[in-house]
């Protein structure tokens, strides 16, 4: 293909394009594209890079709040956290390619995550994941697990930026389409924030990092269509990381932000050099000229469709400050990275691109975004599915070998195998990660008395059971982990993981998902700020488990008040605040005991939820409780024992609810936290509660090295210990 | 007393020893670019940080040992000054020559990061005289490439001259003689794949770090 290539129907086609859309751009060129020219319109139109099912429904969420300094639109949200600190932080999906290549498609996962929010001005200070894999006997799910956690430690290990926390479910419905998000959160000042506007005209527009190969060209097309057997073809568009450039990239952009020598900046993610350059110039409302012949290039003979298209990592690019280029220039080869003046801004409202002194492309900007399909989309959300009550549920007889089951169940199981494999304390600011297993993971902000909370969550069973309910319930469930560790919850990232949009049933997952969240936001006043929407995760038109994930950031202010799950000690009080009906519909107990995977999901009470929580919050705060952690997958035996591990503690559990046992145990009642008390806090802890209206049990004892349950179970720690630790080194072995 | 921590292209502990040492001095220490040719002057102690110093790529190592700032190091080394590498500090003292043996990839393949307890087998020495009676100490280990190696001559001798300054509990990487840190015959130059800088705040890590830190300033 080259520029005297003609444009026929089933080019257009190839490039994912419908016969409309192509109406679109012979109109708003006046004349057929070049391919050059169709190549771009393409990527920029993608499902990926346009959102075009989507966007109409993206723009209900809450975006803003006190603390919101950006919103979604930038490469990143940020927030206000005090003493002149912003943090900055986006989830993202990396999820066909991881399938298709695991370790490059993880590895560059976290790096363009990385790079979306250092392009603001931050540095990174943690990194999270939230990864689904098929069912561990699938034969795919071993080697996709092993280069998918190579992959993301690989990277994130080598940029030293500390892997704090994250959480891995298996299930049959990933088996075709694995999902891989990553989360990067940074911190910069408030006042020194870096945008994309690309503004002024004659600026110079630099190109830095690593040189433009043919790898990953049209891999946002790739990420716009689903699976079919022929999937591992595809593996040429899978681009291949160098995390090494991007520790550079890293330390010479802090470095060169620190002078005012940027106007804007953007870095070269999907659709790399298109997107970059189309996006500075739409949002500054200027035009870009750009001379490919200067380009840095990796390979030979690469032409302008290929340069244009190419997903080469570790690129930025930026427009800087007339008379800053030799500073521009010193500090780039300082730290030894390619950098080269390829272009100017103007005021033509075009893209021009030049190629062997001949013009090769010449398109106005603003049709590229603002005729963006827009799709309104045909959906249906489904209904929940019915209630299953208690009493319809078979009660285990035998409650020693239930507990064990759940506890080495592959969701529930430890994930040591995994979180070893990163660095989770590079920086030295890591106060806690995955290894206590708590909620959230805790991040102190360099030199001070204050730290971040994160923690990433969503859990596809219920919102596949009922979309609507589900993604309240993501919400909720972040919102609380952070209240967990006495954080004060500020604002969501979120990574919507779905099938095929063109499917009203699956839309409607997506409208409901969004519904559900976007009201929990609301009543939590917790925004989203920024994220990303993964569609078409289908192979042969079975799509995955509807995947809302959310991840929360929430702000310590002081890091004298905060507690863990770890801190139950001998003799201590377990009180269970929030209220118990017992609630197995779609529970863990259901799906692991008795393999059904049914009913509707426990409702969430949002009000519930924020009395709840307030509450506990300020038990922490007040320094009443030795440990906190919430009720979720598994209920309240599942809590108990990870507290127990945590701590290092036996602990017995005393019946004080009138469901059935094992809706007592194992129910997914949500708003509810389980904490350690001392024993002279108890009557105030339970006393202020109930003047509170929040609902406050006593239910058992912490001590001795066994788990017990009253009239269920009485296992020994260390022995069901060493069962939760077995599944992943006995699956990886 | 003024210290300096080297930064090669992805360092990436670099910060983390200038705290630990600021803590322990009082004083932040000068940060020097491995471009330098030459230390500036009155430095007492220098420590290599860790990190993935030209990702890895070669051999760990490798490439940082030949920095225009190791030469100078390797030179002042010889003259008795204090330098201490830790994880990725530690391999390129090695390619650098300043320590014997090498560090191959872990035993289980596979980077591992966790608390590990140490053994302190020589308390005499200037980097461990200040722990006392204290002979296990947790530090974090975070590397893929920490498997130490060295031939049976080279064992034994390190071993006989009490060179071996600390030994895992639990050898996490199938170093030899579950070696973590040695240092050199004249007890200056020390390195190690743990981290003890990052074991210096009750936060973050304990702070079983702070007394290697104390016994190598105290020493000089």
């Amino acid at each position: 293909m080259n520029i005297k290539t003609k444009i026929t129907p089933e080019i257009v086609a190839e490039h994912g394009l419908s016969a409309e859309e192509y109406d679109i751009i012979l109109d708003r060129l006046g004349r057929e594209p070049n391919i050059n020219e169709l190549g771009i319109f393409s990527v920029m139109w993608s499902e990926h890079c346009s959102y075009k099912s989507s966007r109409r429904h993206l723009g209900k969420f809450l975006t803003k709040g006190d603390r919101v300094i950006q919103g979604p639109g930038e490469n990143a949200g940020v927030i206000d956290i005090d003493d002149g600190d912003a943090i900055i932080f986006k989830m993202e999906s990396h999820n066909h390619p991881s399938f298709i290549e695991p370790y490059q498609g993880a590895a560059t996962g976290v790096g363009g995550i990385m790079r979306d929010v250092f392009t603001m001005g931050a540095r990174p200070i943690a990194l999270m994941n939230a990864l689904r894999f098929g069912e561990p006997t699938h034969w795919k799910t071993k080697q996709l697990v092993n280069g998918v956690v190579a992959g993301i430690g690989g990277y994130g290990n080598c940029v030293g930026v500390p892997t704090v926390g994250g959480e891995t479910n298996f299930h049959k419905g990933y088996n075709g389409n694995i999902l891989v998000n990553a989360m990067c959160v940074g911190l910069a000042d408030a006042d020194n924030v870096f945008y994309s506007a690309a503004k002024g005209v004659g600026n110079p527009i630099f190109y830095v990092g690593s040189k433009t190969g043919r790898d990953g060209i049209h891999g946002a097309t790739m990420a716009s269509a689903e699976f079919d057997d022929d999937s591992e073809e595809k593996r040429p568009t899978v681009q291949v990381g160098d995390p090494f450039t991007e520790k550079l990239l890293i330390e010479a952009c802090l470095e060169l932000m620190a002078t005012d020598a940027i106007i804007a900046i953007q870095d070269m993610g999907a659709a790399g050099l298109t997107s970059s350059s189309i996006e500075m110039a739409d949002k500054g409302g200027v035009g870009i000229s750009l001379n490919l012949d200067k380009v840095p290039q990796r390979e030979e003979n690469m032409t302008p469709y290929e340069m244009m298209l190419s997903e080469s990592q570790e690129r930025m690019l930026m427009v800087i400050q007339p008379g800053k280029e030799k500073l521009a220039y010193e500090i780039f080869e300082k730290w030894e990275l390619d950098v080269a003046k390829i272009g100017k801004t103007t005021d033509t409202g075009r893209l021009v691109l030049r190629h062997n002194r001949k013009k090769v492309c010449d398109i106005p900007i603003a049709p590229l975004a603002d005729d963006a399909p827009n799709l309104d989309r045909p959906y249906e959300i489904p209904a929940s599915l019915p209630v299953i009550d208690a009493s319809d549920v078979h009660e285990t007889q035998d409650y020693d070998d239930a507990l064990v089951r759940i506890m080495s169940s592959p969701d529930i199981a430890s994930k040591r195998w995994i979180w070893e494999q990163y660095d989770r304390h590079v920086m030295a600011d890591t106060v806690d990660s995955s290894q206590s297993g708590g909620d959230a993971a805790i991040v102190r902000i360099h030199g001070k008395n204050k730290a971040v909370a994160i923690s990433t969550d969503c859990t596809p069973r219920y919102v596949q059971a009922d979309p609507y309910m589900g993604g309240k319930q993501c919400v909720a469930e972040t919102w609380r982990n952070l209240t967990c560790v006495g954080a004060d919850p500020i604002a969501i990232t979120d990574c919507l993981n779905f099938g095929n949009p063109e499917r009203p049933e699956i839309m409607g997952q997506f409208v409901g998902a969004i519904e559900g969240m976007n009201e929990a936001c609301r009543a939590f006043d917790y925004p989203v700020v920024s994220g990303n929407v993964s569609l078409y995760n289908e192979t042969n038109g079975v799509a995955i488990p509807p995947t809302p994930a959310v991840g929360g950031v929430g702000l310590i202010p002081d890091l004298d008040y905060f507690t863990t799950l770890t801190g139950a000690k001998d003799g201590d009080t377990l009180v269970l605040i929030g209220d118990t009906q017992g609630w197995l519909g779609s529970s863990i107990y259901l799906r692991e005991i008795l393999r059904r995977e049914e009913g509707a999901p426990p409702p969430v009470d949002l009000e519930a939820e924020k009395r709840n929580g307030d509450y506990v919050r300020k038990l922490i705060r007040n320094k009443r409780v030795n440990a906190v952690h919430d009720c979720s997958d598994g209920g309240l035996a599942v809590a108990a024992c990870e507290m127990a591990f945590a701590g290092n503690i036996g602990l017995q559990l005393s019946r004080a609810i009138g469901c059935p046992t094992h809706a007592w145990l194992f129910g997914e009642d949500q708003a509810r936290y389980l904490v350690a008390v001392e024993e002279n806090s108890v009557n105030p802890v339970i006393s202020t509660a109930k003047a509170k209206g929040v609902s406050a049990q006593i239910v058992g004892k912490v001590g001795g090295d066994r788990l017990m349950a009253d009239g269920a179970f009485d296992v020994s720690l260390a022995g069901l210990r060493e069962k939760h630790e077995r599944f992943l080194p006995e699956l990886m072995s | 007393m003024k210290t300096a921590v080297i930064t090669f292209p992805a360092s990436n502990c670099n910060r983390d020893a200038a705290v630990a040492l600021e803590k322990v001095t009082g004083v932040k220490p000068e940060m020097v670019w491995h471009r330098e040719s030459e230390l500036p002057s009155g430095i007492k102690f220098v420590v290599l940080p860790g990190g993935f110093s030209y990702g890895d790529y070669l051999r760990c190592g490798a490439m940082a040992s030949r920095s225009p700032i190791v030469k100078d190091l390797v030179e002042k080394a010889n003259k008795g000054l204090a330098i201490a590498g830790f994880c990725n500090g530690f391999q390129v003292l090695t390619e650098a020559g300043l320590l014997p043996g090498a560090l191959m990839r872990n035993r289980g393949l596979k980077f591992v990061c966790r608390p590990e307890k140490l053994n302190i087998t020589n308390s005499n020495s200037r980097y461990t005289s200040k722990y006392g009676d204290v002979t296990e100490v947790t530090y974090p280990v975070a590397h893929h490439d920490g498997n130490y190696y060295a031939d049976d001559d080279t064992l034994n001798k390190l071993e006989k001259q009490g060179q071996v300054i600390f030994r895992y509990a639990n050898n996490p990487n199938g170093s030899a003689r579950d070696i973590a840190g040695i240092c050199n015959e004249a007890g200056n130059v020390f390195g190690m794949m743990p981290h003890p800088e990052r074991a210096i705040d009750p936060l973050h890590g304990g702070t079983d770090g702070l007394g290697l830190f104390k016994s190598i300033i105290e020493s000089i």
